[in-house]
């Protein structure tokens, strides 16, 4: 990373330089859970892309050889993990399920990231009045608890045309749209202090405009912390999707998702209990692997925090 | 706030239909009364101009009208606050309480399997999806029961209470699984935080004298760390007040609570977005209330802090 910023003065202190890759990795490696949570995001993905072609079925398929009206057992007629009430192969849902929440939640962040990042980095560079409006709008929006305005700002969408508008690019635009501010107050702190150093000053005094500078010299050097907040975002978005889902404003079915394969499984609890178990469990497995692995990465690239 | 206002007022503004919804869909009601009823209700105004109205309302705590459930906003609301705040008051007091102590004994065991168990635990609280963890609260609890020691345990899975009088064991069975789902997260990064702050806290100077001046551990860990180690808990607690309300809305929803989230649930089924505005507003306004006193207490509990 280091290399990065050509205008770096050779006096800046060891500590003052960004750690070079091979540091990252060594530090990340004896940080075992979050290696373990790394491995478990790697198949989990690896399962969403290639959903379709390792999937025992259909998932919108309906067994109408087996399924008698209620739910099939884990095991019975070839269902590995069982079907759900509508007689849907629950392993083969679960599959596409990754694949709709590791999507929402990967174009979420990367929206989220990309307006938060632009947006603090501006604010920290230039101060003043652009700052002073951009820092107000984040305190507006943080003041609003996330959930409910996003499930009003989906009930609106929903209530406008119809449920099924409610479709996976809206979800994206709204969660990704609403979940910035943290990701621009995080950018906009590195930005004050970064502005002050001495190569920016170098960078400026060079003729560079605004632009390369904030972009080229300053962003590198403020990328750690953005890695670290993008990585848990993703895990914070994934529980957002599927909360929607659950509640009926997310991902419509027949898609699937993890969220709203659970919707209704409150009901049907009693006679099967294995509908609700799986999806959660692999809600659960994937955030708390993003977690550790997040940890993992903070220890990684800055270990002063 | 009034900021706040503003954006929740556009937001209204962008709901489909407007306040007169509920009597385009009826048959009797013509076109001609639909725009007497316009003019009659101002809607036929500028935008501005109805902000304002709007906003000297809901000033005067009026709300609006609930199409859903046919009384005012405010009314429908501050019936089922009660209940919420019992939910919500036990689960934060509960997050608060194990938090702390989760945080201390994780820290002054600093790398134990004490301090690993709960930072594990921790770990799996701050990625638990609430509303699965209710659900298996309530399979775990409600429907396949408990045995032990001899006796078959069920708790009851909704409701608030069973019994048409007040019975105070009957209330508490019904908050234990409410409770527990709606502090888990809670609980996790109050404890993870507690352990950093207290890390921190035990590592200064005064503490050191403070044990070199012979004061029992205990004491020194308790009245000189705690005290110090608490302050920043106090930002951390009105920055997580949000998140307790979205969780409200979940643990109310599955366990049939008869509270303000159960009742903002309906009202997204129902599209009723007076009652979702009235909410929204409360709320938020209660957050920025809880973060204006926790800067104040701040101040007050760490005299270092100057506000200029």
């Amino acid at each position: 990373m280091a290399a990065s910023v050509p205008f770096t003065p050779a006096v800046a202190a060891a500590d003052d330089v960004a750690p070079s890759r091979n540091t990252v990795w060594r530090r990340f490696r004896r940080h075992k859970p979050a290696l373990v949570g790394g491995i478990i995001i790697v198949l989990m993905g690896l399962v969403a892309i290639t959903a379709n072609l390792i999937t025992p079925a259909d998932p919108n398929f309906i067994d109408q050889v087996n399924w008698q009206g209620y739910p099939l057992a884990p095991g019975v007629a070839g269902h590995l993990l069982g079907t759900d009430e509508n007689g849907r192969d629950l392993l083969a849902r679960l599959m596409f399920g990754a694949r709709i929440s590791l999507t929402v939640a990967l174009f979420a962040v990367i929206m989220e990231i990309s307006i938060g990042t632009f947006l603090g980095a501006i604010s920290g560079y230039y101060g003043g009045w652009i700052d002073f409006v951009i820092m107000r709008t984040t305190d507006v929006v943080l003041s609003i608890p996330l959930l409910p305005l996003l499930l009003v700002i989906t009930a609106i969408v929903a209530g406008t045309s119809n449920k099924a508008s409610l479709n996976f690019g809206v979800i994206v635009l709204i969660i990704g749209g609403l979940s910035w501010p943290a990701v621009a107050r995080l950018v906009r702190a590195s930005f004050l202090s970064l502005r002050e150093r001495e190569f920016a000053e170098a960078a400026k005094a060079l003729g560079n405009r605004d632009g390369r500078i904030i972009f080229r010299h300053l962003l590198p050097n403020a990328m750690a912390p953005i890695i670290v907040q993008a990585t848990l975002e993703v895990a914070n978005v994934i529980i957002l999707e599927s909360t929607l889902s659950f509640l009926g404003f997310g991902i419509q079915p027949p898609t699937a998702s993890w969220g709203n394969m659970l919707a209704n499984a409150q009901s049907n609890i009693t006679v099967a209990p294995w509908a609700a178990i799986f999806p959660g469990l692999c809600i659960l497995i994937t955030v708390l692997a993003i977690n550790y692995l997040g940890d993992g990465l903070r220890d990684a690239l800055d270990p002063n925090t | 706030m009034l900021l706040v206002s503003v954006v929740l007022f556009s937001i209204l503004q962008a709901a489909p239909g407007g306040p007169l919804t509920p009597y385009l869909q009826n048959p009797h009601i013509t076109q001609a009364d639909i725009e007497r009823l316009r003019h009659n209700l101002g809607l036929d105004q500028p935008v501005y101009v109805q902000y304002f109205k709007w906003l000297w309302q809901v000033v005067r705590g009026d709300f609006g009208w609930s199409t859903s459930n046919s009384e005012p906003v405010i009314q429908a609301i501050l019936d089922r606050m009660p209940a919420t705040l019992e939910l919500m008051g036990c689960a934060f007091s509960v997050s608060i309480v194990v938090g702390v102590v989760f945080g201390i004994v994780s820290a002054v065991r600093q790398y134990s399997w004490l301090d690993y168990l709960i930072t594990t635990f921790a770990f799996f609280g701050q990625s638990m999806p609430v509303f699965w963890f209710a659900l298996m609260l309530q399979l775990a609890f409600s429907v396949v029961g408990v045995t032990a020691f001899g006796y078959h345990f069920s708790l009851p899975s909704a409701g608030i209470s069973s019994l048409d009088t007040f019975d105070l064991g009957d209330r508490l069975q019904h908050l234990v699984l409410p409770v527990i789902v709606l502090s888990l997260a809670f609980i996790a990064q109050y404890s993870r935080f507690m352990r950093s702050s207290m890390l921190e806290v035990l590592r200064t100077d005064y503490m050191r004298t403070a044990a070199a001046k012979g004061v029992s551990h205990t004491a020194v860990i308790l009245k000189h760390g705690l005290k110090n180690a608490l302050i920043p808990l106090v930002t951390i607690i009105a920055l997580t007040l949000p998140g307790l309300f979205a969780g409200a809305i979940i643990t109310e929803t599955i366990f049939a609570w008869p509270g303000m989230g159960r009742l903002f649930y309906n009202a997204l089924g129902q599209f009723d977005f007076a009652v979702l505005m009235g909410y929204m507003m409360l709320v938020s306004f209660l957050v920025i209330f809880c973060n204006l006193l926790a800067d104040l207490c701040y101040a007050w509990l760490d005299p270092r802090v100057k506000y200029t």
